[in-house]
């Protein structure tokens, strides 16, 4: 898997064209996809990342399901231990909870039971996050808590080059892999060369280097951790930040680096505090590079409370850039 | 509700209180429509615009004691169950004096006094809350009746057939009213079930069920007696499919690429409040003033909502974390 570079071409893009255009690339490079979810087709999906692609794609390919999570997912898996490689919508992470006995009873043992005799090569895309107002049921962070689960692979593209490159390569893969896309990303424009195609999923990134801490985020916290990195340069403080990309597996390698390097490091997760992933990438710290670091580890994740409706408790509920900069300057002794 | 009363009541007085009960919730949701373009009201929003006869000719007939489950779609049940307008604006405004201190906004409007169980924004996931509050009045030998409101969509749902079968089952005093408006966001019905004939479903759990036009707030109310009547009686329960359309968007982010505006338009005519209206006209049992009157009352407490919004305070921000345990076992920020 190349990162696709070769400059052919430069375009104007949305993080969800990408994802579009990675979808309608992936259905049409194998016919063996297909998308099925709530409201991918007729509606043009939740977040209009599907738009016009049924009329393209037809039915067969853009498949509109029934409200049936646990259904229409138990169907993606076993369509994939039967030869297709489907991709399964399941519209926003607060849904997927009416299939997470499918994905976890499922998909993510089914190998191991049948020793080895069956796989499921199925990608589940989702929407994830907080930041819409839409309050404590349609707002949930639940990627760090699949990333839990052994049997699956968690990916959270936050980049152009990602929405647009890490669903073929997901595709590819043998297992089930679940990808986040965090609902404050589909407006993100940029440039992304017109050749961008499959990316690999099992590095972490290095998005700014620094020598004075390290910042170790994904998804939609890498934007607000990046300007909480150029914030604090401005205050002559370096930072390194580190986009998880994947958080199953996780790329121990690439954080034990950084954090080796600048002996310390702060956790932006916006998954609740106790029991995060930024709770186990804290302790793989401690594991494996406790000896490197010259103060203690720090995280600034969700409160611990369900999401609120009003704009100003969203906020502070959730990891924001401020927060970010008083994380880093605790860590550095810093007023 | 004592006396069966099969019959529907037809006085002039009682007519209008219906009208004016649809009309209330048009026009308090216009202003909303108005309020959410302003951004006074922000995240999603779902509005009941052609629907109200449902919750009109329904939540009326239920008593005090009575408990109400409702969807994201609920601003109509809420008002007509008497949750005070000024508390529901606050709520869509995210108030703390809002009906639930602003933590739910549009979607989740709870209400404890008269028993309004909110407001869920997960389809279906009402279904089998209610069947747990009908349980418990069913172990306390309670004759409370349990209404339960779900969309068409919430049908295809796991958690509405395991709903109405332990319903079924245990003989609970629940009524299931499936407001069938033909769509489930861009899906229409005939996408999503293999049998379009939703009340048919009851059968199959042996529930005594029954289909109405849902436009027609008079039969809806009609079929509402003889259903709460029936569950009271019983303590089992019944189903109810009331056909129905919405006329806007499925929320603020809805473009209806899935529908022709011919359909919605069709559809208008047959407006529950235009049906009562014109009804009433043929029957000569409204005066010209009638409605003009009306309108100036329910602009009057919108006004006083509205008021009553703005006039809101937010929750500080070190209030954050409340209400996530019963007494703050965690100090703030933990
Ligand atoms: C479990 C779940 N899946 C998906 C959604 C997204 N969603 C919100 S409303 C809706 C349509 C529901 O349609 P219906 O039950 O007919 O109710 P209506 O909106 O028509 O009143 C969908 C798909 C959700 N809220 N919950
Ligand atoms: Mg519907």
């Amino acid at each position: 898997m190349q990162q696709a570079t070769t400059q052919s071409g430069i375009i104007d893009t949305s993080y969800r064209e990408a994802v579009r255009e990675a979808i309608r690339d992936a259905i049409k490079r194998d016919e063996r996809v297909f998308l099925m979810g709530e409201d991918i087709g007729r509606y043009g999906g939740c977040y209009a990342v599907t738009k016009g692609l049924l009329a393209e794609l037809g039915p067969e390919r853009i498949r509109d399901t029934p409200l049936s999570e646990s259904g229409f997912t138990g169907a993606g898996i076993g369509a994939a231990m039967a030869g297709m490689r489907p991709i399964v919508e399941l519209m926003t992470v607060n849904f997927s909870l009416l299939a997470l006995d499918q994905i976890l009873n499922t998909a993510a043992t089914v190998r191991h039971m049948s020793g080895n005799q069956c796989g499921v090569p199925l990608v589940i895309r989702m929407a994830t996050g907080a930041g819409r107002q839409l309050a404590a049921q349609h707002s949930h962070s639940l990627e760090g808590w699949y990333a839990h689960i052994p049997g699956l692979k968690v990916l959270t593209p936050a980049t152009l080059e990602d929405a647009r490159g890490m669903l073929w390569t997901a595709l590819e893969d043998p297992d089930p892999v679940l990808i986040f896309e965090n609902v404050m990303l589909y407006n993100m424009t940029g440039k992304l060369a017109t050749d961008a195609g499959p990316v690999g999923i099992d590095k972490a990134a290095v998005r700014r280097t620094g020598r004075d801490i390290s910042l170790i985020t994904y998804g939609g916290s890498l934007w607000k951790t990046i300007e909480a990195a150029t914030a604090l340069a401005a205050q002559g403080i370096e930072a390194e930040v580190i986009d998880l990309r994947s958080l199953r597996p996780l790329d121990d390698a690439t954080i034990m680096t950084s954090v080796t390097k600048t002996r310390r490091a702060v956790i932006v997760d916006e998954g609740w505090r106790s029991g995060s992933l930024a709770a186990e990438v804290g302790m793989r710290i401690v594991e494996q590079a406790f000896w490197a670091l010259d103060a203690p580890i720090g995280r600034v994740c969700s409160e611990e409370v369900p999401i609120p409706y009003p704009s100003h408790l969203e906020s502070a509920a959730i990891p924001q850039t401020p927060k970010i900069v008083a994380a880093v300057k605790a860590a550095l002794g810093r007023p | 509700m004592t006396a069966p009363a099969e019959k529907p009541r037809l006085s002039r007085e009682h007519m209008l209180d219906l009208l004016k009960q649809m009309i209330r919730i048009r026009r308090f949701e216009d202003k909303c429509y108005e309020l959410y373009t302003q951004e006074k009201i922000r995240g999603f929003m779902h509005l009941y615009d052609g629907e109200e006869a449902v919750a009109v000719g329904i939540i009326p007939l239920l008593e005090k004691r009575d408990r109400i489950v409702a969807t994201y779609r609920e601003h109509g049940q809420a008002l007509v169950r008497g949750v005070p307008m000024t508390t529901v604006m606050a709520e869509m405004y995210g108030k703390q004096e809002g009906c639930s201190h602003g933590r739910g906004g549009s979607m989740h409007l709870f209400d404890q006094a008269t028993n309004f169980y909110g407001g869920n924004a997960i389809v279906g996931g009402g279904l089998p809350l209610s069947i747990g509050l009908a349980l418990a009045d069913h172990i306390q030998r309670s004759d409370i009746v349990t209404t339960c409101f779900f969309g068409d969509g919430a049908v295809a749902e796991g958690e509405f057939h395991e709903s109405m079968n332990l319903a079924a089952l245990w003989g609970l005093p629940v009524l299931f009213v499936c407001e069938n408006n033909l769509y489930a966001m861009g899906t229409a019905l005939a996408i999503s079930e293999s049998e379009t004939n939703i009340q048919q479903k009851a059968a199959c759990y042996r529930m005594a069920s029954e289909a109405v036009d849902g436009m027609d707030v008079i039969a809806v109310e009609a079929a509402g007696r003889r259903a709460i009547h029936a569950v009271r009686e019983s303590g089992k329960p019944y189903f109810l499919e009331c056909r129905t359309y919405r006329f806007r968007a499925h929320s603020m982010f809805d473009a209806q690429l899935y529908r022709d505006k011919a359909e919605v338009d069709a559809w208008r005519k047959k407006g529950p409040i235009m049906h009562l209206q014109g009804w009433l006209q043929a029957n000569q049992m409204i005066h010209p003033e009638d409605v003009p009157h009306m309108e100036a009352d329910i602009d009057a407490e919108i006004a006083e909502a509205i008021a009553f919004a703005e006039a809101g305070t937010w929750e500080p921000v070190e209030q954050l974390t409340r209400f996530t345990y019963a007494e703050s076992i965690f100090p703030a920020n933990r």
